[in-house]
């Protein structure tokens, strides 16, 4: 099957019924996204499908064939990275950084449907993604300060 | 395996030199101090610290590891504070035991008040031996030369000479660390400010590779077989000559690329990929001795029979750490050499592990362990290492062995449950007269009052525990608080006395006061009035050189679910180094410190754990997450204490007088939630 991922297209031979985080961890060395429980609860495997956040670890990855995968590796441009990235730097938004990858995909996900969610549309869309460092509040005010960056930038040009 | 020696000349320097570091490094390594725990001296010369090279790159050795307490940028900040130069410079090898000096491991809060004043000594003997080495070349005076990133200026700025340039001038195997040149904490110019998270980039962009990314060629995935219960075994089937187990590994064996291993009654699979992996340990037909153990129901009488003379007795679960990344190793045999990544806060412990397993001389292992997924206590032991070094060896490969989350639930190890009991007694004035504290299992840390009381007696009775217990976050401290804390607030209503002025009442320890006042002052103590439906608690106290007190508010809703709406908490362990990433420290142990004490739990029966999976065991997620304010008090005249563990103390203790403060309930169990809503 034919996986496009950050908008590069790679033919693999694997089963389709295999989770896509496997794909791409293994595979394809895309290790950004993380193993964290492998039933979908904790979000640290979080992905891209064609905008839309997914878990990785419970998805086939022939049901994602063909489609636009975006993980981690793809979302900065060159060396300028999107705006949550930059933020979550700045927001100091991380411990120990294992579930950062998957609440940044989240975020950008989220932000992508609604670029004016207050911050209870924000905690209620990032539940799924455990950060058990307990960095919560700078998660939300780092998203916070990049929808507001995002918005006074028009950034519809952004990946993903 | 690179030896320093290859690391030291990767980095460039005078090789002279750098080889008598080494061989220095290596005597002191085999040394007559086997290294299997404690008591082994640390190294007192520069360069098993410090490498400065020709092009003035600054690496700076630790075998302290990065978990998320932030530590990499915290001892970053502490060299550059006394190289004179920015941080960026800087760069810090970590836990790497082929590379480090020895370290017993990262734990108990002992980074900042031991590990940075080492690199603090260090980096500032060698600037005052760099300034000397160019005052001398000038034939200056020494105080008459400036420092600036890196660079040596004489005063009259008609000669300058980087780091790199001087720092081969100098024989550091033989320059030994003098404390006398540190910076005091008021001088600081790099530490005491924020700083951040120095390698956010790698982490944001998912570049930086944790043990569980890391990946060798030819590198196969590992999988152990594990008992259905604590303790069951494989049935034997002992022959005359020898013992074999009554195991099928037909089904298993025949999966094209899978080699079943065994060694004893190991049994463990590797091959290709993970899938085939787990398809492969599905099909191992293993029989098994199992036997009864005891139950979640009878684990406080296995602990503590009833005492009627007690006045109250506080209870404690068992809780999982739950670190995001569970224990990873990939292991690599060269020859009689093993190489193996992985996450743990202890790589020269999980060495000595490793050199008892295979019973081979700890010179020939190296652990590396990559900034890891955190540990919050949980990720002292080698098991995960040893299972990846036995499937390499069998395998002829390198190995991948990532626990599964259900394996990290029930194979690693947890907070200990226990029972503490307390018996008191107060003066007509509210002052305490009588203290009679028993802590039954969970531990003995923060187990001293703070508070004024002549009469007391204050115990910690070892009991076997039921399951596999061991260090978390903040010890025992949490447990003694929150019995403490709660204990306190009943005598507070028993005195008829607020909360606050009853422990002010009692309490002579300046620090202590100084957090209370703090806290309650920016959290509007005086004027929160609770409700049936909205409750304010407080709580202090200290452990590890840190002193905290935090105020809770609770809101109680119909369903009698508790939601944590704000949080203050007032900190102070010395001379602060890095505010925000302090407070962060705070803010975490907060947010912890709720799951334990409102809903995290291990339910267990007969040898099982019966809620090994994340949607089954609650932790804390965006919805917990109250409003939270830290307060932090810089004591630039006390030297700096860790911060990672002890904010948590106060967190479960504050919840639960807050909830009793707007419903009457006290709740003598952690969690609170259960018993709460029973």
């Amino acid at each position: 099957m034919d996986l496009v991922i950050n908008g590069q297209r790679t033919r693999v031979s694997v089963d389709p019924e295999r989770p896509l985080l496997f794909i791409l961890r293994n595979e394809l060395d895309y290790t950004g996204a993380k193993y964290g429980c492998g039933e979908g609860q904790c979000g640290a495997c979080t992905v891209l499908i064609d905008g839309v956040a997914k878990r990785s670890c419970v998805t086939p990855a022939g049901s994602v064939a063909g489609k636009e995968i975006t993980t981690i590796e793809g979302l900065a441009d060159g060396d300028r990275l999107h705006p949550i990235q930059q933020a979550f730097i700045e927001c100091d938004a991380m411990q120990c950084g294992y579930c950062t990858p998957g609440m940044i995909l989240s975020s950008v996900a989220l932000l992508r449907k609604n670029p004016n969610a207050s911050e209870s549309q924000i905690r209620e869309g990032m539940q799924g993604n455990v950060c058990r460092c307990g960095t919560y509040n700078r998660i939300l005010e780092a998203i916070e300060k990049a929808r507001h960056t995002m918005l006074s930038e028009g950034q519809e040009n952004h990946r993903a | 395996m690179p030896s320093r020696r290859e690391f030291l000349h990767s980095l460039g320097g005078g090789l002279l030199l750098l080889w008598s570091a080494t061989d220095l490094l290596e005597a002191q390594e085999s040394g007559g101090n086997r290294r299997r725990g404690g008591g082994n001296a640390l190294p007192d010369n520069v360069s098993a610290w410090l490498h400065i090279a020709p092009d003035g790159k600054i690496t700076a050795f630790t075998g302290k590891v990065e978990v998320g307490q932030n530590i990499r940028t915290s001892l970053t900040q502490a060299v550059a504070d006394e190289l004179r130069v920015q941080p960026s410079s800087v760069q810090l090898v970590m836990g790497d035991t082929g590379l480090t000096p020895w370290d017993m491991g990262t734990f108990g809060s002992r980074t900042t008040p031991t590990m940075a004043p080492v690199m603090r000594k260090m980096a500032a003997t060698a600037r005052e031996q760099l300034i000397a080495a160019a005052a001398k070349s000038w034939q200056v005076d020494p105080k008459s030369v400036t420092v600036t990133d890196g660079r040596i200026h004489n005063g009259s700025a008609t000669h300058s000479a980087g780091y790199g340039e001087l720092a081969t001038q100098i024989d550091w195997v033989h320059v030994v660390g003098d404390a006398n040149c540190v910076t005091p904490a008021a001088n600081w110019q790099v530490a005491g400010h924020n700083l951040a998270k120095v390698n956010a980039r790698e982490i944001v962009t998912g570049r930086h590779k944790y043990a569980s990314d890391h990946k060798l060629p030819g590198m196969l995935y590992g999988r152990v077989l594990r008992p259905p219960s604590f303790g069951a075994r494989l049935t034997a089937a002992s022959t005359y000559q020898s013992t074999s187990y009554q195991i099928d590994i037909t089904g298993a064996s025949a999966i094209p690329g899978v080699t079943v291993v065994s060694d004893g009654d190991f049994f463990g699979i590797t091959a290709p990929d993970e899938q085939i992996a787990a398809k492969a340990l599905a099909a191992l037909k293993p029989k098994w001795e199992e036997k009864q153990q005891i139950s979640e129901g009878e684990l406080f009488g296995f602990i503590k029979k009833d005492d009627a003379s007690t006045s109250a007795r506080y209870t404690i679960s068992y809780i999982a750490h739950v670190p995001l990344e569970p224990r990873a190793a990939v292991a690599n045999w060269e020859g009689d050499k093993l190489t193996v990544w992985t996450g743990t806060q202890r790589p020269f412990g999980v060495r000595s592990e490793l050199a008892s397993a295979f019973k081979m001389p700890e010179e020939q292992i190296r652990i590396i362990m990559p900034d890891t997924g955190s540990a919050y206590g949980g990720k002292h032991s080698g098991e995960c290492a040893i299972e990846a070094a036995r499937l390499a060896k069998a395998a002829g490969k390198p190995v991948k062995l990532i626990w599964t989350r259900e394996e990290e639930f029930t194979w690693a190890y947890l907070r200990p449950a226990g029972v503490i009991e307390i018996n008191s007694a107060l003066n007509t004035d509210g002052s305490l007269s009588s203290w009679q504290f028993h802590n039954y299992m969970s531990g003995p840390s923060g187990l001293p009052t703070p508070y004024e009381v002549a009469d007391k007696h204050e115990q910690y009775h070892e009991v076997d525990s039921p399951l596999r217990q061991g260090s978390y976050r903040g010890l025992a401290a949490t447990a003694n608080h929150f019995a403490r804390e709660s204990h306190m607030d009943d005598l507070a209503a028993k005195a008829g006395m607020d909360p606050l002025a009853f422990r002010l009442r009692n309490l002579q320890n300046p620090r202590v006061k100084a957090v209370l006042a703090a806290a309650t002052e920016r959290f509007g103590w005086s004027k929160a009035q609770s409700t049936k439906t909205t409750g304010f608690g407080l709580a202090c106290g200290l452990e590890k050189g840190g002193y905290v007190a935090g105020c809770a508010e609770v809101e109680i809703d119909p369903n009698r679910d508790i939601h944590v709406k704000r949080v203050v908490v007032a900190w102070e362990c010395g001379a602060i180094v890095n505010p925000k990433h302090l407070e962060n420290q705070v803010e975490g142990a907060i947010m912890m410190g709720i799951g334990g004490a409102l809903f995290e739990a291990i339910h267990f029966s007969n040898g099982r754990i019966l809620n090994p999976h994340l949607a089954q065991y609650r932790v804390p997620r965006f919805s917990d997450a109250p409003r939270i304010e830290v307060v932090l008090l810089d004591r630039k005249d006390i030297p700096s204490a860790g911060a990672g563990e002890t904010p948590i103390v106060c967190i479960a203790p504050a919840i639960g007088n807050a909830i009793f403060a707007a419903t009457g309930s006290r709740i003598r169990s952690m969690p609170m939630l259960p018993a709460f809503q029973a």
